[in-house]
């Protein structure tokens, strides 16, 4: 359940629509969702959405499951997304896709043990001047070399600490 | 130095902030266009200023507004599309990073113009921070006065609402994009009819690119006429590159369309030359669904000309021998680079994005990515060079949106020019696996065909 806050986040979110409108208020909610509920969406937090905009949990499930941001099973506290399209390509990305699966000692799609580190591979995030890079949280991570991926990797721990 | 129309204030320190956009200028289109202005004449300008839709396929903007149907007592919608996915593309970006009140001001002519109250800004979801930059500005100017009900005391009301998608190419396309608003999958539409008679909530709906509505701020500023005098013939105006790959210096550029493709990647006004001191082998000028050319056919024409960074310049010759400026991402690739590695992650892109209602794009995006994977992995045979090309000629054209056509093109255009670089991997699996082919004889001088004799 949203807390009071994110309730009133909510109703400012559906008053952008018209009256009768609410489902468009699906995809912001759905990402508040994820942000509110361990970074990522159960069937229980997709029902409560559904019930929140008065429709059926179907048209929540199938959105939640067309758009690759939502994540549909748990992942890490930590959420490395590298692109690896063609501009990442030509500078680099698959070198620091490897040297995160080594240094993580996991695969992409998966999560370490510790529950802290996920690794994803994404498809062009738009900073194709910048590469490589990845996404973390809200924000890009650019011009990546494995010094830079260690002190994420660093940073990520000792916010976690 | 090339003239600037949108960033020519960018390098002004605060310009992201009200006060100081206001100070150097700004709102001083909106406040020509609504207190001096019709509507109609505001069409017009921007009619006559030849401004083209900036987000790939170009279509005049000035024709687009005109389509939008006036039926008595329906809300009219404006939706900016800020879904920026084309790889290769991150102008629009910057953009709303940086001077977000140029964007501002351009929905606020541009919504005056279109009639409409409430406009939204549909931004990709991954640029999970821009929205915060546009909330802020959006906040500016609304306790200034130029959003809100009556601005500026003109009677004339808009509300500008933010919203993020949640990571899918496909709704940059604009019914996807709608559909995606309304809170659904983003599935296109098949037109008609046209968002401009049955868009958002089934009502008529204009979808644009942030760049195009940018470029509205300063048609209003020198007239239309005048903006038609920046550039080539019918590519009037400015355009934002976002340029990367191998070169000296990636970034967003505002070129004039009156440059050559040369100067743009060799001048140090722009990419500075290739990086490393590698020699150019290929590129990709306008977003990863246009068609990559080699070296030789990029800088000159098949009619040995300079190729000019135009709408025109770059088509010139057709699928043959030419490409399209679509969305200004601009790729770069220098001589050690594999164009099978680099058509296969595009290719991945597509059977990604594909959104999975016509069964050309589901079906052969992922088929043109495996038979891609097993050339680059040394497992390819000849006759999956021609089983490639089959599978995109069934894609292009036979799909509801274009996204087909975009993940057919890469493939088509990689055969068409560097079927020997193909035909080297089937030939040599085991070198391929270890070196690329290099820059081989791509940016030999062409053969130029002497005219027929009449």
């Amino acid at each position: 359940m949203f807390s009071e806050e994110k309730l009133n986040k909510v109703k400012e979110i559906i008053a952008r629509y018209p009256a009768g409108k609410q489902k468009s208020a699906l995809i912001p909610l759905l990402h508040l969702a994820q942000e509110e509920f361990g970074g990522w969406l159960s069937a229980e937090t997709m029902d409560y959405v559904a019930s929140l905009l008065q429709i059926k949990p179907i048209e929540v499930y199938e959105v939640a499951t067309f758009y690759s941001m939502f994540n549909l099973k748990p992942v890490g506290k930590y959420v490395f997304e590298v692109c690896q399209t063609g501009p990442c390509m030509l500078l680099g990305s698959d070198n620091i896709i490897d040297y995160i699966k080594k240094k993580l000692d996991i695969g992409v799609g998966e999560t370490t043990k510790d529950g802290l580190f996920t690794l994803k591979t994404a498809e062009c995030l738009g900073a194709c001047g910048y590469a490589p890079m990845m996404q973390l949280g809200k924000h890009f991570r650019e011009h990546l070399t494995p010094e830079k991926v260690d002190a994420i990797i660093e940073e990520c721990r000792v916010k976690a600490n | 130095m090339g003239r600037k129309l949108l960033f020519d204030k960018a390098h002004i320190e605060g310009i992201r902030y009200y006060d100081v956009y206001r100070a150097n200028g700004g709102y001083g289109s909106a406040e020509k266009a609504l207190k001096s202005m019709k509507p109609e004449e505001v069409l017009e300008e921007v009619k006559k200023s030849g401004l083209r839709g900036r987000g790939g396929a170009g279509f005049p903007t000035g024709m687009k507004w005109s389509f939008i149907a006036k039926p008595e007592g329906v809300p009219r919608y404006l939706v900016c599309n800020a879904d920026e996915s084309e790889p290769g593309t991150f102008k629009d970006r910057y953009l709303m990073e940086f001077i977000p009140h140029l964007l501002i001001e351009g929905l606020l002519i541009s919504s005056y113009t279109l009639g409409c109250n409430s406009c939204y800004i549909y931004i990709r979801g991954e640029y999970a921070w821009i929205p915060d930059i546009l909330e802020q500005a959006i906040a500016e100017a609304k306790k200034n006065g130029w959003l809100g009900k009556n601005i500026q005391g003109t009677g004339f009301d808009l509300e500008i609402y933010v919203q993020r998608g949640a990571g899918a190419y496909i709704c940059g396309e604009e019914t996807a994009l709608i559909e995606s608003l309304e809170g659904k999958r983003g599935n296109p539409r098949i037109k008609p009819p046209f968002p401009a008679v049955k868009g958002l909530w089934d009502c008529p709906t204009v979808v644009n690119n942030v760049e195009t509505l940018a470029a509205v701020v300063p048609i209003l500023r020198i007239g239309g006429d005048e903006y038609a005098k920046y550039g080539i013939g019918k590519s009037t105006g400015t355009k934002l590159i976002s340029a990367c790959g191998n070169i000296n210096k990636p970034g967003v550029y505002e070129i004039e369309m009156n440059i050559s493709v040369e100067e743009f990647i060799y001048s140090d006004e722009y990419c500075g030359g290739i990086a490393n001191g590698k020699r150019l082998k290929a590129c990709i000028p306008g977003g990863s669904s246009v068609p990559i050319l080699p070296a030789n056919l990029l800088l000159k024409t098949a009619k040995g000309e300079q190729r000019m960074m135009t709408y025109e310049g770059l088509a010139d010759g057709g699928f043959a021998t030419g490409t399209m400026l679509g969305s200004g991402g601009f790729i770069v690739l220098d001589e050690d680079q594999c164009i099978v590695r680099n058509t296969l992650t595009f290719a991945r892109f597509y059977h990604h994005e594909s959104c999975g209602q016509c069964s050309p794009c589901r079906e052969g995006t992922g088929w043109m990515k495996r038979v891609l994977q097993n050339i680059e992995n040394g497992k390819g045979k000849m006759s999956d060079i021609d089983l490639l090309w089959d599978i995109q000629r069934k894609i292009e054209g036979n799909t509801i949106c274009p996204l087909g056509d975009a993940a057919a093109w890469p493939v088509a255009a990689a055969i068409r020019h560097f079927r020997d670089e193909f035909e080297w991997h089937v030939l040599h699996p085991e070198e391929a696996t270890k070196r690329n082919f290099g820059l081989a004889h791509y940016a030999d001088p062409l053969e130029i065909a002497a005219p027929a004799a009449v």
